[in-house]
């Protein structure tokens, strides 16, 4: 038996455990892809048919509210997606699981695009409904530190050659960032925001129409299958990145099954 | 139905910058990751072949 077999093989049957191993996770992974692809795919479509051809036109915005199909599904990614990343990472903190702080990594970059995607589409309806792309209110310039904290992240850990201490400063990060999200989400009650409040809220019924919130809901479903599959699509090309010198991947390799 | 024709679809109620210009950006992003983890994948197989490689060259040196 070789040597890096024996770590993940130590117990006979697959545990809690047995997926922590970058070794078992990696065919996993790739495996589920494709999968959340496709959903998030199907998904998107049945939410911008409901969005454009079944949803109404909103009274006072007129089709310009017509953004929140990718605007509010952005934003919630954006926030939900730092949440996983500070989850993932503390984890292998914590436990000094490998696989999961990978997965942290793995995360930031689409975390990052989906800030973006907030702040652009945010601007992009700001202009027609407040007459400014931009305005520094509360919700704004938190959504813009969010984005600078995901930047931050990816630089600190591509400044450090060393994975594990990379990692471990990302997960330091990464913490203490998260005092962040409930300033995004609870900015547009604490302070006098220029951004309206949410529409959506588990404590009371949502103030738009149903049809309006439903090619929404399709949408973030979807975005968050997209989220999911570039997670696991880059999680795949990181331990590629760290296990380059172990005996499983150059078998894979020498096996012709690396493509 | 919410459209007349395609050319009132596209106007958008005159707000048509403003949204198409948001499902452009959704459109980028998109391509632009997905591209940017095509080139990510493809030099993490370079590297696990160049280590492939390595290996076997010593392994026949010392032999």
């Amino acid at each position: 038996m070789t040597m890096s077999s024996v770590s993940v093989a130590s117990s006979s049957r697959p545990g809690l455990f047995w997926f922590s191993s970058p070794q078992a996770f990696f065919p996993l992974a790739g495996k589920m892809t494709p999968w959340f692809f496709a959903l998030a795919a199907v998904l998107a479509a049945f939410g911008l048919y409901i969005g454009f051809f079944v949803a109404p036109t909103d009274a006072t915005q007129g089709e310009a509210y017509r953004i929140i199909f990718i605007h509010v599904p952005a934003a919630w990614m954006s926030m939900f997606l730092y949440l996983v990343m500070a989850f993932w990472a503390a984890i292998g903190l914590i436990m000094n699981t490998r696989m999961s702080s990978m997965m942290a990594s793995a995360i930031a970059p689409t975390g990052a695009l989906m800030t973006v995607l907030a702040l652009v589409t945010g601007s992009l309806w700001g202009r027609p409904t407040w007459g400014t792309y931009w305005v520094w209110d509360a919700r704004l310039t938190s959504e813009l530190v969010l984005l600078f904290l995901y930047l931050g992240f990816l630089a600190l850990q591509a400044a450090i050659d060393d994975p594990r201490r990379a990692d471990k400063a990302g997960a330091v990060l990464a913490l203490v960032g998260v005092i962040n999200i409930p300033i995004i989400y609870f900015s547009v009650q604490w302070w006098n925001t220029l951004h309206q409040g949410s529409s959506v809220s588990l404590t009371r019924s949502p103030s738009m129409a149903a049809t309006m919130l439903l090619g929404m809901l399709l949408l973030a479903l979807a975005f968050w299958m997209y989220s999911i599959g570039t997670a696991l699509h880059r999680v795949r090309s990181i331990v590629l990145e760290r296990e380059k010198r172990a005996e499983w991947t150059r078998e894979l390799m020498a096996q012709g099954r690396l493509k | 139905m919410n459209w007349a024709s395609a050319a009132d679809f596209w106007a958008m109620g005159g707000y048509g910058f403003y949204v198409w210009g948001s499902y452009a950006a959704v459109v980028a992003v998109i391509t632009i990751e997905i591209w940017l983890l095509k080139a990510r994948r493809s030099s993490a197989v370079a590297e696990v072949k160049q280590e492939t490689m390595r290996s076997a060259e010593s392994a026949i040196k010392l032999r």
